[in-house]
């Protein structure tokens, strides 16, 4: 069942070469990753009821499979308060190339990190963890190890980190909730192993983490 | 595929002999085995006659005798019907020494080769290779003996793709006084690869401390070797050429621009439980402490000299390579202060590093690291000798080593490596504690010991 949900979206996919964030988000939420509520709206009016639904303020992203790097056309809205903010994003989304739709999602905050993985030619399936934003390739503050992982590597994972402070609470901030950050690093684990032979690369950037748990603010899997 | 005709041939066949060229690579090979070691070696030409008096062979068919190696040295070309007939004549196996397959883009060749080998079970090294290395026993180099620098006999294997770099290293490893107990090029790797060899070395009793330089794996060989080398109990070491980040190689993920070839190469094998070198100067040193010391320790190191700007240079060093320097329990201190010699005793730092000062003799530096052996304070012990103190003798090396072997708290030393303080370097080395020419060195060392246990 969960292996034929993957399928459909992975063949559907194909096309454009990647998954598009709402199908990535929909895999990584049936592997047991927390990710926001959000809806794929193919209009304003479905954008604006669905943000009635779960309240302002929200986040808006383009969907186009076409656009695989959002931040690149400003493809990315976020602390919208009114449908008209929400309606003229939607409207400016609209004019990006091969535009679909646009995704609505509950804010979310918290420290952000990546969690990747690619398909190493020498070693097979890797996963990769570590300080996430957009500056995660300027930083490149991040462990990385060969899949699957057992619960000690993901502790050693984050003893490489130089971001580790930060994570454990920083100046008087609330530590990350390692427990929670282990499960979802073991299940994506899991799922990387299951999806080995479709993709080239997946990254979960940037995940938000708190005291509360981890959740998954962005999704993007390359296929192979 | 059984390995031992490759390793422990009682009888080798050199295949490709020149009657008229003695610097040929098979001349080569043949003089020095049948001038220099105690196996049985036979010369083959298919045109026969005598080579410095010794019969040449037409074919391996024509020897008397079973040969457990074919060394073999012709032509590319002529090379799988060599391995056939070497098949037929119940040869045990082969080192190809012969260049011009996949190397030269002949893939149809190499490919011929592997196939005929792999259905007969037929083990080979290379091709394009220099094959086989053993002390006092073989040598399929084809480089004039007179030329060569050997380390001494030890247990420290090396499995090189490239066989500069192998023949380069024993230079190293005979200027640091690194043993080796088997080298072995490999080539295009065509048949027998590193995991193979990496199986045979585990068992093989004469090696303790098995090292591979690696260009690079074929597709999905890096995750089979690592799950391999976990298993393994000794030591593994790893030198990786290739390490230059692909840049502008357009990627469309940050996964994949961050997790290159070379970082998950490092991350696959230091999540197993390798040791990776960087550079040379570690691979000797992380080769020479492995071969000593088997036992991962933790991070505490204690640092015992007879000045404080080595001391000093140690620990930066030590803080670079991810190592601890911690101070020592004050009871400690003043145990250590207590028993030194009048002239050091006021004027010695007895933190850590320990300075015994210019005025620190041998008797200080035994009780020294004999009280740091005893407590738990420190994983390992570096001892930075300066032997042109006064104080100094070159009986230290022998008489430190006595302490290690008491007490079994790693020892390193460092010593300027010239002629006249051999003594004291061997009193160290020959008692089975690892010397090395630089301070950098000696830390190399101990960060080789604190690897990660599988």
């Amino acid at each position: 069942m969960i292996n034929e949900q993957f399928d459909n979206i992975l063949s559907k996919s194909k096309v454009w070469g990647w998954v598009l964030e709402p199908d990535a988000k929909r895999i990584m939420h049936t592997a047991g990753l927390a990710v926001p509520r959000f809806l794929y709206a193919e209009t304003a009016q479905e954008a604006c009821d669905f943000a009635h639904t779960i309240g302002y303020p929200v986040v808006a992203k383009i969907v186009s499979p076409g656009v695989m790097h959002k931040s690149d056309v400003h493809g990315v809205e976020v602390g919208i308060d009114t449908d008209e903010q929400l309606t003229n994003t939607f409207d400016r989304f609209s004019t990006i190339e091969q535009f679909h739709g646009i995704l609505v999602e509950e804010m979310i905050h918290g420290i952000e990190l990546i969690i990747g993985a690619t398909i190493d030619y020498q070693f097979g399936p890797m996963i990769l963890m570590g300080m996430g934003g957009t500056g995660v390739e300027i930083y490149g503050d991040v462990s990385l190890r060969m899949a699957p992982l057992v619960e000690d590597d993901v502790t050693s994972m984050v003893q490489g980190l130089k971001g580790r402070p930060l994570l454990e609470g920083y100046r008087g901030a609330d530590s990350i909730n390692f427990g929670e950050l282990t499960r979802l690093l073991m299940c994506f684990s899991d799922l990387v192993m299951k999806l080995e032979v479709s993709i080239d690369s997946i990254d979960l950037n940037p995940v938000f983490c708190t005291s509360d748990g981890c959740t998954v603010a962005d999704a993007r899997i390359i296929l192979k | 595929m059984n390995l031992n005709p490759l390793f422990k041939p009682k009888t080798m066949a050199v295949i490709g002999v020149s009657l008229r060229n003695d610097l040929h690579p098979a001349n080569v090979i043949f003089n020095k085995n049948n001038n220099r070691y105690p196996i049985q070696t036979y010369a083959i030409n298919p045109k026969g006659g005598l080579l410095h008096d010794e019969t040449v062979y037409g074919r391996i068919s024509e020897i008397p005798e079973k040969i457990d190696l074919a060394v073999i040295a012709t032509r590319a070309e002529l090379v799988p019907d060599i391995v056939t007939d070497c098949i037929k004549a119940g040869v045990g196996g082969a080192a190809v020494i012969s260049g011009g397959f996949s190397e030269v883009g002949r893939h149809d060749l190499q490919d011929r080769l592997v196939s005929i080998a792999r259905d007969a079970d037929f083990p080979f090294i290379g091709p394009n290779c220099l094959g086989v290395y053993v002390p006092a026993y073989m040598d399929t180099f084809f480089l004039p003996i007179e030329r060569m620098v050997f380390p001494p006999a030890g247990n420290v294997a090396f499995v090189s793709q490239s066989g500069g770099i192998l023949v380069d290293q024993m230079i190293k490893f005979k200027e640091e006084g690194v043993g080796l107990a088997k080298a072995v090029s490999i080539g295009n790797k065509a048949l027998i690869r590193e995991i193979d060899f990496l199986a045979y070395l585990a068992d093989d009793p004469q090696t303790k401390v098995i090292v591979f330089y690696i260009e690079g794996f074929g597709e999905d060989e890096g995750r089979n070797f690592v799950q391999a080398a976990r298993t393994c109990p000794k030591p593994i070491i790893v030198l990786k050429s290739g390490k230059t980040p692909a840049g502008g190689k357009a990627v469309s993920s940050h996964t994949a621009s961050l997790a290159g070839d070379y970082e998950s190469f490092f991350a696959a094998l230091s999540q197993h439980g390798i040791v990776i070198a960087h550079n040379e100067l570690e691979l000797v040193a992380f080769c020479e402490a492995l071969s000593s010391y088997q036992k991962p320790i933790g991070t505490n190191i204690g640092i015992v000299t007879g000045s404080g700007g080595h001391g000093a240079l140690a620990v930066d060093a030590c803080y670079y390579n991810s190592l601890t320097v911690p101070s020592l329990h004050s009871d400690l201190q003043e145990e250590i202060r207590d028993n030194l010699s009048p002239s050091s005793r006021d004027i010695a730092s007895t933190g850590n590093p320990i300075d015994l000062t210019g005025s620190g003799t041998d008797d200080d530096f035994v009780l020294t690291v004999r009280l740091l052996s005893m407590k738990d304070d420190v994983d390992c012990i570096m001892v930075l000798l300066l032997p042109y103190l006064p104080g100094i003798s070159t009986d230290l090396g022998a008489r430190l080593s006595a302490v290690y072997k008491q007490y079994g708290t790693p020892i390193i030393a460092y010593v300027p490596h010239v002629e006249k303080y051999q003594m004291l370097i061997e009193g160290f080395e020959l008692n089975g504690v690892p010397v090395s020419q630089s301070i950098e060195g000696t830390v190399f060392m101990a960060k080789a010991l604190r690897r990660i246990s599988r």
